[in-house]
C-alpha cells in the first residue's frame, strides 16, 4: 500500500497531477458531455436516479399526512390536495412506554460506547502489531486478520448463554460487549493498515529520544491516525446505529431496545399503521442521514473498507 | 449500583454509558502508565496494548465459534449428540431446501443487478456536471438502516383490492397501466425477486462507489488510443473500461456476495420469513430463537461460514492482484 487509503478493494482514483494531463482530463469533461448528451444514456441515468428516490421521497411523504387520508389515498394524491400534520411523529415519539423517543436514547446510549471503546482497542493492537516486536507477532496478526470473515451469527448463541450465566443480560453490557468484540478485527486490521503508512523513522527518532511506546503513541501517532480514526469512526457508528440482529438478540429488553428492533416490531404488529412506520421510519433515519450529508467523504471512505464486516 | 444493569429512565441510561466510558478509560489508563513505568518488565507493555484486545477475541468469537460448530452436532435442546442428523436434515427438509435455494437466489442475482445498476449509473455519470448529488442520490440506502429500507419498500409494495384507492406506488402504477393489483410479497418464488430488489436498492450504491473510482484510474493514454481507432462508445465500454476495472468488478461481486449471505434484516423486517421467503441467515434466528431448534440453528451458522470462506480467500486474492497491477 502506498497511499494512505485503507482499503485494498478501492484503485482510488489517481490525482492528474502533471500539467501535460490537465488538457486531457478537461477533454475527458467534454465528452462525458457529449455522452451524457446521448438521449439514451440520459435517460437511463434520469430512471435509476427516480427508482433510488421516489420510494424514499414517498415515505417521507406519508409520514406528515394525517393518518386518515395515509389509508384512503396514494401519497401522490397529496400534491393535489395537500394536508400536513405533524402529529405521527408526535405520536410515536412520546405514545407509551415504548416510545420511538426511548428508542432513540437506548441506540444514542448503545452507539457512543460501541464506538469508542473497540476503536481504542483498535489503536493499541494495531500499534502493537505495527510496532511492537514479539514472538508469535505475525502469526497472531494473521489470526486477527482471518477472524474478520466470523459470520457473526455463528457467535450469538454461546455468547448469550455466557451473558446469561453472568446475569447481565437486559442491561447494555451485552450489547457493548457484542458491537465491541465483533467491530476489532476490522478495525484492527483498517487501523494497523494506516499505521504502515507512517514512516518508520518518524517512530524511531521518537525512540532514540527516550520515549516509551505509550508516549509514541498518544504523541507521535495519534495526531496523523485522526483522519483513520474518522473514516473507521463514521463507519462502526452508522453499523452500530442501523444495526438489528445484535440488538434483537442482545438487547431485546425494552429498557434497552434500539430504534432498529421497534422499528421491527411495529412491522410485525402494526404493519398497516403506515403513519406510525413511516414517522417511525424517518426518526431512526434522520441521523445517518444527516452523518451522511455532513460526513459524506470519511462516510464513503469507512463504508468500502468496511464492506467485508459482519 | 443496581441502575447498572436496570437503568429505565433516560437519565439513569446515560449515567450508565457515562459510568461504562469512564471505568474504560480509567482501567486502559491505568493499564497503560504502569506499563510504563521504570523497570517493568518489557511484556507488561505489549500486553497492555495487546492484552484486551486478545481476551475479547478469544471469548467473544474463538470459543462460539468453535461452540457452534460442535453444538451443529447436537439435538436441538443441545443435550445429545446427534452426528451429521442436522446436515442432512437441511439438504433434504424440503421446507430448508428452500431456504437454501432463496438463498442461492440472493447470492447470484443481488451481486449481479447491483454491479450492473451500479457500474451503468457510474459510466453515464462520470465526470458530468452534476456528478456528485447524482452519487449522493444512489449511495443515500446504503446509510440507512435495512430495517428502514425494508419499510420504504413494504410500502411501495403496499396491497389493496383494484376497485379501491391504492396506497402502494407499485399497485397504482399496475391500475394505471389497466391491470388487477398484486400481493407482492405472497407468492412464491415472486415474492423472494421482490426482496431481493430492496437489497439491489441498497448495494447499488457501494457498487457504483468503487467502480466510480476504478474507472476514474483508468489511464488516459488507454482512452486516447481506442479514440484514435475510432472507437465508437459502446466499443470503448465493452473493450476499454470493462477489461480494465475488471480486479474492482471481482472484488465489487464477491463482497456484495458475502454481505448478502449473512443479511438478515430485510426478510425479517419484510415477511418474518414467512410465505417462503426465508434465507439462511433469517432460518438461522428463527431457528436458534423462535423455534428453539438449536441444532440446526448452529447448522446454518456453520453453513454461512463454510459457504463465505472461499468467497473471502478468493476476494483477497484479487485484491491482492488489483494492488500489484497498480
Amino acid at each position: 500500500m502506498t497511499t494512505t487509503n485503507p482499503n485494498p478493494p478501492v484503485p482510488a482514483a489517481k490525482p492528474d497531477a502533471k500539467p501535460k494531463k490537465i488538457t486531457k482530463a478537461e477533454q475527458r469533461a467534454i465528452d462525458a458531455k457529449n455522452r451524457l448528451s446521448s438521449p439514451w444514456a440520459t435517460a437511463v441515468a434520469i430512471i435509476i436516479a427516480v427508482l433510488w428516490t421516489v420510494p424514499t421521497f414517498g415515505l417521507f411523504v406519508t409520514s406528515f399526512r394525517p393518518a386518515a387520508e395515509i389509508r384512503t389515498s396514494g401519497w401522490w394524491t397529496f400534491f393535489a390536495n395537500p394536508a400536513i400534520t405533524t402529529e405521527n411523529y408526535v405520536d410515536v415519539f412520546t405514545r407509551g412506554t415504548n416510545s420511538f423517543g426511548s428508542a432513540f436514547v437506548n441506540t444514542v446510549v448503545i452507539t457512543l460506547p460501541s464506538v469508542m471503546i473497540p476503536i481504542t482497542l483498535a489503536l493499541l493492537a494495531a500499534y502493537a502489531f505495527a510496532w511492537m516486536e514479539f514472538p508469535g507477532r505475525n502469526a497472531l496478526f494473521v489470526a486477527v486478520f482471518a477472524l474478520q470473515i466470523v459470520p457473526i451469527q455463528i457467535t450469538l448463541i454461546p455468547l448469550l448463554t455466557q451473558y446469561n450465566n453472568w446475569g447481565i443480560t437486559g442491561s447494555f453490557w451485552p450489547v457493548w460487549l457484542s458491537h465491541t468484540i465483533f467491530a476489532l478485527p476490522l478495525a484492527i486490521f483498517m487501523l494497523h493498515n494506516f499505521m504502515m503508512d507512517i514512516p518508520r523513522s518518524l517512530i524511531e527518532a521518537a525512540r532514540v529520544d527516550g520515549a516509551g511506546h505509550v508516549k509514541i503513541f498518544f504523541q507521535v501517532l495519534f495526531p496523523l491516525l485522526v483522519p483513520a480514526i474518522a473514516a473507521f469512526g463514521i463507519y462502526q457508528f452508522l453499523w452500530v446505529w442501523n444495526d438489528l440482529l445484535v440488538g434483537l438478540v442482545f438487547g431485546s429488553s425494552p429498557d434497552v431496545s434500539p430504534l432498529t428492533v421497534r422499528l421491527a416490531d411495529l412491522t410485525g404488529t402494526r404493519g398497516s399503521d403506515w403513519h406510525i412506520l413511516s414517522a417511525g421510519a424517518f426518526i431512526a433515519m434522520v441521523v445517518p442521514v444527516a452523518v451522511f450529508l455532513g460526513l459524506q467523504r470519511y462516510f464513503v471512505r469507512g463504508m468500502l473498507g468496511g464492506a467485508v464486516k459482519g | 449500583m443496581d441502575f447498572l444493569l436496570g437503568a429505565d429512565s433516560s437519565a439513569q441510561k446515560l449515567a450508565v454509558m457515562v459510568v461504562a466510558i469512564l471505568l474504560f478509560v480509567v482501567v486502559m489508563t491505568a493499564l497503560l502508565l504502569v506499563s510504563e513505568l521504570p523497570k517493568m518488565p518489557r511484556w507488561l507493555v505489549i500486553i497492555a496494548f495487546l492484552g484486551p484486545t486478545v481476551l475479547l477475541i478469544i471469548f467473544g468469537l474463538v470459543y462460539p465459534a468453535i461452540s457452534t460448530i460442535l453444538g451443529s452436532f447436537k439435538s436441538g435442546n443441545q443435550q445429545e449428540w446427534v452426528g451429521i442428523e442436522n446436515y442432512t436434515a437441511v439438504f433434504t427438509n424440503p421446507e430448508l431446501r428452500t431456504v437454501l435455494l432463496n438463498t442461492a437466489l440472493w447470492v447470484v442475482l443481488v451481486p449481479l443487478l447491483s454491479t450492473v445498476f451500479g457500474l451503468v449509473y457510474a459510466v453515464i455519470v462520470d465526470r458530468s456536471p452534476f456528478e456528485k448529488q447524482a452519487k449522493a442520490l444512489v449511495f443515500l440506502p446504503m446509510a440507512i438502516s435495512m430495517v428502514g429500507a425494508g419499510i420504504i419498500w413494504k410500502f411501495v409494495y403496499d396491497y389493496k383490492p383494484t376497485e379501491r384507492p391504492q396506497t402502494g406506488l407499485m399497485n397504482q402504477i399496475l391500475v394505471w397501466l389497466g391491470f388487477e393489483t398484486q400481493q407482492f410479497l405472497l407468492n412464491w418464488p415472486s415474492n423472494t425477486l421482490f426482496l431481493i430488489a430492496v437489497m439491489v436498492w441498497i448495494q447499488s450504491g457501494f457498487a457504483m462507489t468503487i467502480l466510480s473510482a476504478a474507472i476514474k484510474a483508468i489511464p488516459d493514454d488507454i482512452i486516447e488510443a481506442a479514440k484514435l481507432d475510432g472507437a465508437s462508445q459502446m466499443r470503448m465500454f465493452a473493450s476499454v473500461t470493462v477489461p480494465s476495472i475488471r480486479p474492482a468488478l471481482v472484488v465489487v461481486l464477491t463482497t456484495i456476495s458475502m454481505t448478502t449471505l449473512k443479511v438478515f434484516d430485510i426478510v425479517y423486517s419484510m415477511t418474518g420469513g414467512n410465505f417462503r421467503t426465508s434465507i439462511v441467515a433469517n432460518e438461522f434466528y428463527i431457528q436458534s430463537f423462535r423455534t428453539g431448534q438449536r441444532g440446526i440453528g448452529a447448522t446454518l451458522a456453520v453453513l454461512l461460514f463454510v459457504i463465505i470462506v472461499p468467497l473471502v480467500v478468493y476476494n483477497i486474492r484479487q485484491m491482492k492482484l488489483s494492488e500489484e497491477q497498480r
